[in-house]
Order: structure tokens, then C-alpha cells, then sequence
């Protein structure tokens, strides 16, 4: 067994016996990726000199016998929407092809205080708009599982380097379903936090209110284990909440009495039927096991969608609007004057995803218009919350599929936006509301793709996702397999 | 044709805060280009602000002294603009909450007292600065003035000429200096103004077309930005021209205004809550704290010196427009040794020259209440004259000495000796023989001619009073 094959924790552990060596687990990765990578092309940038120089710090550390974090020498990715201090981050677009940041992210700051190894930059679609990564400006992301199908986005490359054994852990950002999503579709464990409870300081901002940082591994306790490493209230997020942040844990072995909510209305028309089929068996295994199962109504879930892409790309619009070619990244070749200078910057650096976001944005927030959409869709956020809060007064979790499909083929969306927006149904009620979700692998379709299970908590119980998330695993086999790419 | 000028004032002043308002950068004027920034407050993609509560607490106390109502629970805006001196291409400010609304201060205009209505307060940040350089085609951008804490003050259209709108902007600045939460430097524009200027027919119901004045820098340069707008606006009225809504750049240089951007091209700020910040609220305890913490105003204080000290009105004003002035006098008086009147012709006569002189504040000097007071009581006294009293001034504003030491080591006091003063007396009278006949011919103002004789002749010492006495024994014994 190669060592890129082991869950993080398995090499966290083997680390800790000194069983292998950081510099052992790193070198595997980047063997993997460059077996792989020209198939799945997941990474942006591949940062391997740096990578095994702190693998070999991290080696020195531990053979001096310095106490050392469970992520110490695990080599993990990084999404490119965060920034990396010296390291390209660029959002994969044109806009930010040459940005260099300045700074390190709050999360990259804390990872590296434990001596994370960084593999490099991960894939994604354009600023974390798009459900498929085909939106990035560099590259199409290919899901592990099938080379012609879409890894799901926005944060495809993180999903499918996990997946492809191309990292062990890796970070990805979720404002409507970019860690969900893509932990579906390429069969991976993604979690979504609780609004508030991973700082957003340095993840460049799509929609400041439903922003967050979150973890993809290929098991349960590893993506346990990376967000552990992340959360924290940070005194450079004003959203951040203060709160007790425990070292979260994945080995629940009893789950009687689990109250489980099924809202009907994310087993609908929109559903694959081979979906609500896999989903349904896999909470049909936990009723099996003492949970309790209870049909709930969510019934403000129709209007989300809509109340989603008026917020998100309200705050959109004004977060991308500082990418004006004045001060750093893509300026336009020649103009005449500072407004053709931002007239041709813009059109020329933005791809046509972000455009269409930042017209929709702005038009939302036009005078005349804010109280017709914007403001009736805060007062749907409202709404929406107060049904989730509602609904777990009757229960413990709720359980929906994470995506209405599996993986789509390439190309094969991209001409129709609104089927594309119709891919987060399930999953952008939560950013909505800010609540934690979980997405956890629950069997395949007939095509062999891979069907997410999404598990949603109340604000701050992502143990309890992990509790139900683990113990669904135990039954189901275990971590999943790293996925077998031909090549 | 009479007209009557309607102004309103949007006053934006910087807050002396030690740091920025949403980064840690220091909150310092001036520096190399570009030093004092970081990627907060440069925009960088992923950076958050975070509020700096000293900005609230500022903006707080302005709502007190303006007698405004607090909103102490309250949020921010983003205001959207593209310029390349606002790097996140919004402003973060205040839009249908601000800190504080409802209020007015009283400004003495002329003798009367006028009540000038306060819409608003609200924080936000400033932008940086566009440069022009000759060794470079375009221009250039200084950002270490972004995300410097401003607090934009709104007032209601309540000014009728230029002369209140001075008033109103003097009480506002000598009431940010009270409450010091800005330093009020004009040259360093920490205050800055746009102006609303109507015109309408004296007695008419209601206000005319507004037309909005920007980029006016010092109180002076708006007296005349407001003189050249209304005079404008009622030429063009007397030829029959409409006036329209419009926004018009002042240039003070010139003296003239230029139209900037008509009703039509207004901008749209696209306003939304800052979803970046969370809630501001100031709970009960701290509201409290903050309005205990409002001293005496300057309005009030003039008042009360009025009535109190009986001052004039005028000098009154002037007195209380500089706070460590005031705060002198105060020492001074509770000293109860002499007059406040004499104080306040003190303060402003020769210490203020000296000041001025200097160009410095009381603070920078050595002169204390004790040693003022003092040398005026032995001015009342007789010990020394007036004159002498200027020379020891000069001496206890650079050392703490005590006056009479400075009286002794310079011999300056009077002689009040009959016996010296009489031998002098009689010498002057002796050299001006014709001075007794004019005096006895009734021209009485030959005595002060004699008195001026005899200081003369004392080196400055003789104490006139006596002197007088003395003469007018000998010219009646004569």
C-alpha cells in the first residue's frame, strides 16, 4: 500500500509511531500527482520544494521530541481562494492571475503554527462562482470517479485531490454548496461550519454573509481533525463568534433515540431518483440502528434558491468591485482615461459567471429596486432561519441528498445558468441560515457515481454531525478508498 | 428684489483616535507616501475591517454636546463608488441609522442667539489621497489616509447667511476641541465641508432650488464659497435662469464654483449593510459614562461668564473659543486674588499676543494661574504699574518665579515714598513754570503732561497716583 492511500489520521498516527516519515508521506503525494494530475488536474499551483522542506522541519521537530499537532507534516491543499502569503492566490481568474498576497488567511496562519505541509493551490471555479469548476479561468477539473464528468463546485479541486489521492486533507470555501457539492459528486467527506466559527479573514470574499471556510478528507475523522485545526474565534473577523471550540472527535458507536428530520421538500420533482433512493436507504440503515425517522416540512425551501442569488450576488457585486486594475492584478493593455481603464479591466479580466453575478448584484442594490429584491430577500433569510430553528425543536439533525444528481458531464450545463444555479437546491438553505452541514458519501448510482448524503445540525453541533456522520460510515465500510484514475 | 440665503452644512471631521477605525494602522497625518497602511485598509482581497470602539465612543459624545439622540444600537453601510482613492471601491459608513440624529446647538450670531438644527452623525471612514506628479503621465495614489475615522455632521437648512454658517462652524470646532476627539487642523483638512446653498424671495414659504457645494476646505474659504453660490444663483434668478439641482466644485483658489455633475448623472451609492460588522451597541452603562464625561460647552460656558463675571459678550467668546483659555481663567478666578475682569484683559491682550507671537497653546508655556494672578493683584495693589506688570509677564511665561522676585531683581517697583516723589515734583514743576498758569487757566490736561514729567524722571517707578496727588498740593499752594 502506497503511503498517499492512508486517511490523514492513519498518517497522523503512523507520524506520531514514527512508522513513516513526513518527508516519506510528501514525496508519496507528489509521486501521485505526478501519476495523476495530468488527468484530474486538481492544483493550481504545486508547491513541492516548500512542501518537503517543512516535511523535513517537521521530521527534525518530532525527532527531537517537540509535541506536535495531529496535522504536523500531513500535506494538505489549499483552495485558491485563500490567501497564501507569497503564493499565487488567484481566485482562478484572469482578474488575479499575477496576485501575490501579501498576508496569510487566518486558517493558514493557524495551520501553519502546526506545521501543515502545503501541497500547493487547488482549483475552483472563477472568485467560487459556479457548481461545476468549469468556470475557472486555467484549467477544467476532472472528477476522479469519471474523467468526463465535472468534479461539482466550486470547490472542485479541492474535492477531487482528495478523492484522486492527490492530498490527504484539503481546505475549500462554501457560500451556497462549494464544499457539499463536490464532496458529492467526487464521493468524499465535506463539511460546512456553522456561519462564524472558522474565521473568513484572507478568504477572498464572494458573499461576505455566507462565506465560510470548511474541510474535505476521505473519512470522517480526518475532516474531524482539519476543523479542529481551523475553528476558532479570530480578532481579524468581526462575524466570528466567541464560543467554546472543542477537538472534535468521529467514533460514535450508538446512535438510538437520534431524532432525524426529512424535510419533504428536498425529496421532490427536482431529485434524481436514484438520489432519494440512495439517500433513503442510508437513513433507512440508521433507523435500523435506533435513530428515530420523522417527516418534517421546511416550506419556505421553494423561494430559497431565489432569495440566495439575490444576496449572494448583491454582496458579490460589491466585493469584486474592488478589482479595478488600479492596484493590483489584471489592468488592460491600453485605454484612455480611468473609466475605460475600469470599463475594459473589468470586461477583459472577469469570466461571464462573474459578470452576470456582478449585473444581477448591482441591479439588486439599485435605487428603486433594493426594497423589491434585496430587502425581500433578507426578510426570506429571516424566514428560513426560523423555520430550521423551528424544525429542531423536533429534532436532532435533518437529513436530505446534498445534490439533486451525481456528476454531470463536462460542458454539459454550462450554456444554461439557471440549470446550473438548480444543482444548490439542496445545499443553500444552510448558508442561509448559517448552519453547519455535513456531506457524507451513501452509495453509488447506476452510472458508478458516487450519491452525498447531507446531514444538517443546528448552529454549533457539528459534533453531532460527525457522531451521525462516523457511525454511518462504521456501518457502510469505512473511509473511502482513494479513487482509481486510469491513466 | 430682497433674497434670503438658505445653508445647510455637512461638516466631515477626523477624530484624533490613536489608531484607524477598522485596521491598526496609526491614525497620523502626513508621512512618507504609502508607509502607514497595511492590506486592511489597503483593500487586499480577503481582508475584514474590524471597528475601533474609540470611534463610537467619539462620535457618542459629539451626539451628547449636539443634543442629539443616540441610536446606540445601530449599524454600517457600504457606500459604492469607483475611484482609485477608495480601494475596496465602497466606503463603509452609516446610511438609514446613523450613531446620532435630532439635535441643535446654539450659536451666537451678532448678539442673538440662534438654534441651528443637527440632522445627523454618523462614523465612516476617509479615503485617500490622488497625487500629480510631473515625472509621470498619470497620477498616483497615496492611501495612508484611508480608513482615517471620520464623523460626518449633517445640519438641517436652518442658516440664513454666511455669518451664521460661520458661527455654526466655530461652535463646532471649538466643541470637537472641548470634547477633543479631533484636532481640528484646517491646513491638514481634518475638517472638511460640503455646502448646500438655496436661494428664495425674502418672506417666501419655501426654499429654493439646492444646489451642492463640494471640496470646501477652511471656514473662511466657506464664507466665500457660500457668498459666490448665493450671489450666483440670485443673478441668475434676476435674468429669469432656473436654478437646478446640481452638485458644483468649489475652487478657492479661483474664487469660483464649477459644475461637477448635474441631478441626472447623481450617483447611485447602491447602499447595503456592511455584512463584514456585526451590530454596533453601546449598552446603557457606557451611554451614561460617556454623557457624565461631556464638560461644560463653550456655548454655555460664554453664558455663564456673562452673567457670572459679568464679561462682555464679545470677549466672552473669544475667551471660551480656546478650551486651555478658558480652562486658565477658571484656574485664575478660583484663585479670588483680583478681578476677572483684569484676568480676562490679561488673556487677551498680552498673553494672547505672546502666544500668538509663538504660535503656541498656554500648555507650552511656564506661566501658571498662581503667578498671573499674582502679578495682577500687585498691579491692583499699587506695588508695581501697569507697564512694570508687562515686563514681569514676559519673564513668568519661560520660568515659574514668583512676581515679586522678578520685581525685586528688576527694580520695577513704585516708588509710593511722598518724600522722593516730592523732591521730583518739585523739580518738574520748577523747569515747567508756564504748565501752573495754564493750569490755573483751567487747562486742567497739563496735569497729566506734569505726571508724564515726573514718571519720566522716576525711570518709570513713581506711582502716578501719588504723583498726582502731589502735584496738584504744590500747583494749589503755588
Amino acid at each position: 500500500m502506497n503511503l498517499y492511500e492512508l486517511t490523514a489520521t492513519e498518517l497522523s498516527k503512523k507520524l506520531a509511531s514514527k512508522d513513516c516519515s513526513a518527508v516519506e508521506a510528501t514525496k508519496s503525494v507528489f509521486d501521485r500527482i505526478e501519476e495523476v494530475e495530468g488527468k484530474v488536474e486538481a492544483y493550481l499551483a504545486v508547491t513541492k520544494e516548500e512542501a518537503l522542506n517543512k516535511a523535513k522541519e517537521v521530521d527534525e521537530k518530532r525527532a527531537k521530541g517537540e509535541a506536535l499537532s495531529p496535522i504536523a507534516g500531513v500535506p494538505i491543499g489549499i483552495k485558491d481562494n485563500i490567501c497564501t502569503k507569497g503564493v499565487l492566490t488567484t481566485c482562478a481568474s484572469k482578474m488575479l492571475y499575477s496576485f501575490v498576497p501579501p498576508y496569510n488567511a487566518t486558517v493558514i496562519d493557524k495551520l501553519c503554527s502546526q506545521d501543515m505541509v502545503m501541497t500547493g493551490k487547488l482549483n475552483m471555479d472563477e472568485f467560487a462562482m459556479g457548481s461545476s469548476c468549469e468556470n475557472s479561468y486555467f484549467k477544467k477539473t476532472k472528477n476522479p470517479h469519471n474523467l468526463s464528468c465535472v468534479p461539482g463546485g466550486s470547490s472542485g479541486g479541492s474535492a477531487a485531490a482528495v478523492a484522486a489521492g492527490e492530498v490527504f486533507l484539503s481546505l475549500g470555501s462554501d457560500t451556497g454548496g462549494s464544499i457539499r457539492m463536490p464532496a458529492s459528486y467526487c464521493g468524499i467527506v465535506g463539511l460546512k461550519p456553522t456561519y462564524g466559527s472558522v474565521s473568513r479573514y484572507g478568504l477572498v470574499a464572494f458573499a461576505s454573509s455566507l462565506d465560510q471556510i470548511g474541510p474535505f478528507g476521505r473519512c470522517v475523522e480526518d475532516v474531524a481533525m482539519l476543523y479542529s485545526a481551523i475553528c476558532g474565534r479570530d480578532e481579524n473577523d468581526a462575524t466570528s463568534v466567541i464560543c467554546k471550540y472543542p477537538r472534535f472527535t468521529a467514533n460514535c458507536t450508538d446512535i438510538r433515540g437520534l431524532r432525524i428530520g426529512l424535510p419533504k421538500e428536498y425529496f421532490g420533482e427536482g431529485v434524481d431518483a436514484e438520489v432519494k433512493k440512495a439517500v433513503t436507504a442510508a437513513v433507512s440503515e440508521l433507523e435500523k440502528a435506533g435513530a428515530v425517522v420523522k417527516q418534517i416540512s421546511l416550506p419556505s425551501t421553494d423561494n430559497a434558491l431565489s432569495a440566495y442569488y439575490i444576496i449572494s450576488s448583491a454582496e458579490a457585486s460589491s466585493n469584486l468591485a474592488r478589482f479595478d486594475g488600479v492596484k493590483y492584478g489584471y489592468r488592460t493593455e491600453s485605454f484612455d482615461g480611468l473609466i475605460d481603464m475600469y470599463e475594459k479591466t473589468r470586461s477583459e479580466g472577469f469570466g461571464d459567471e462573474v459578470k452576470r453575478r456582478i449585473m444581477l448584484g448591482t441591479f439588486v442594490l439599485s435605487s428603486g429596486y433594493y426594497d423589491a429584491y434585496y430587502k425581500k430577500a433578507k426578510l426570506f433569510q429571516k424566514r428560513i432561519s426560523l423555520e430550521f430553528e423551528e424544525a429542531f425543536k423536533g429534532c436532532d439533525i435533518i437529513i436530505t441528498p446534498t445534490a439533486p444528481d451525481t456528476a454531470f458531464k463536462l460542458g454539459e450545463k454550462v450554456s444554461d445558468p439557471v440549470k446550473m444555479y438548480a444543482s444548490d437546491i439542496c445545499t443553500v438553505t444552510v448558508n442561509i441560515a448559517g448552519l453547519p452541514a455535513i456531506s457524507v458519501p451513501c452509495g453509488k448510482d447506476s452510472k458508478g457515481l458516487p450519491v452525498g448524503m447531507q446531514i444538517i445540525g443546528a448552529k454549533f453541533t457539528e459534533q453531532k454531525l460527525f457522531d451521525v456522520a462516523s457511525f454511518y460510515e462504521a456501518l457502510t465500510g469505512g473511509p473511502q478508498k482513494v479513487v482509481h484514475v486510469p491513466v | 428684489m430682497e433674497y434670503e440665503v438658505v445653508v445647510g452644512l455637512e461638516v466631515h471631521a477626523e477624530l484624533n483616535t490613536k489608531t484607524k477605525i477598522y485596521c491598526s494602522c496609526k491614525n497620523a497625518f502626513g508621512g512618507e507616501v504609502n508607509t502607514n497602511i497595511c492590506p486592511k485598509c489597503t483593500g487586499m482581497p480577503g481582508t475584514l475591517p474590524t471597528l475601533n470602539k474609540q470611534v463610537v465612543k467619539s462620535a457618542v459624545k459629539m451626539g451628547y454636546a449636539l443634543n442629539c439622540t443616540i441610536n446606540n444600537v445601530c449599524k454600517q453601510d457600504r457606500k459604492s463608488y469607483f475611484y482609485p482613492d477608495l480601494p475596496k471601491a465602497y466606503q463603509i459608513s452609516q446610511y438609514d441609522i446613523p450613531l446620532c440624529e435630532h439635535g441643535y446647538v446654539d450659536v451666537l450670531v451678532n448678539g442673538a442667539q440662534k438654534r441651528i438644527g443637527v440632522t445627523r452623525i454618523h462614523i465612516e471612514e476617509d479615503a485617500g489621497k490622488l497625487l500629480h506628479d510631473d515625472s509621470f503621465s498619470g497620477s498616483l495614489v497615496d492611501f495612508n489616509r484611508c480608513g482615517v475615522p471620520l464623523i460626518e455632521i449633517v445640519s438641517e437648512p436652518d442658516m440664513r447667511s454666511s455669518a451664521e454658517a460661520k458661527a455654526y462652524l466655530d461652535t463646532i470646532r471649538s466643541i470637537l476641541q472641548y470634547l477633543d476627539i479631533s484636532d481640528c487642523k484646517m491646513q491638514e483638512g481634518s475638517i472638511r465641508c460640503d455646502v448646500n446653498v438655496s436661494v428664495m424671495k425674502k418672506g417666501a414659504e419655501h426654499f429654493g432650488t439646492r444646489v451642492e457645494m463640494k471640496n470646501v476646505n477652511g471656514f473662511s474659504g466657506t464664507v466665500r464659497a457660500i457668498e459666490y453660490e448665493a450671489q450666483r444663483q440670485i443673478e441668475a434668478l434676476e435674468k429669469g435662469e432656473e436654478i437646478f439641482q446640481e452638485t458644483r466644485r468649489w475652487d478657492d483658489v479661483k474664487g469660483k464654483n464649477f459644475i461637477l455633475r448635474s441631478k441626472e448623472d447623481a450617483m447611485d451609492y447602491r447602499y447595503f449593510p456592511e455584512p463584514d460588522l456585526g451590530t454596533i451597541v453601546v449598552d446603557e452603562k457606557e451611554l451614561k459614562r460617556l454623557k457624565d464625561s461631556i464638560p461644560e460647552l463653550p456655548n454655555k460656558k460664554q453664558m455663564r461668564y456673562i452673567s457670572e463675571y459679568g464679561l462682555p459678550e464679545f470677549e466672552a467668546g473669544l475667551l471660551v473659543e480656546n478650551i486651555e483659555k478658558a480652562h486658565f481663567f477658571e484656574d485664575c478666578v478660583a484663585l479670588n486674588i483680583c478681578e476677572p475682569k483684569n484676568i480676562l484683559n490679561w488673556l487677551l491682550g498680552d498673553v494672547t499676543r505672546i502666544l500668538n507671537e509663538r504660535n503656541c497653546e498656554i500648555s507650552a508655556t511656564r506661566l501658571t494661574s498662581k503667578n498671573l494672578t499674582h502679578m495682577i493683584a500687585l498691579i491692583d495693589k499699587g506695588i508695581i504699574s501697569n507697564t512694570a506688570g508687562k515686563t514681569v509677564l514676559e519673564v513668568i511665561v519661560d520660568a515659574d518665579v514668583s512676581p515679586e522676585k522678578v520685581i525685586e531683581e528688576k527694580g520695577l517697583a513704585q516708588i509710593s515714598d511722598t518724600s522722593a516723589l516730592e523732591a521730583i515734583a518739585q523739580e518738574i514743576i520748577a523747569a515747567n513754570q508756564k504748565s501752573i498758569e495754564d493750569y490755573k487757566k483751567g487747562k486742567t490736561n497739563v496735569l497729566g503732561f506734569l505726571v508724564g514729567q515726573c514718571m519720566r524722571a522716576s525711570k518709570g517707578q513713581g506711582n502716578p497716583t501719588v504723583l498726582r496727588e502731589i502735584l496738584l498740593s504744590i500747583i494749589e499752594k503755588n
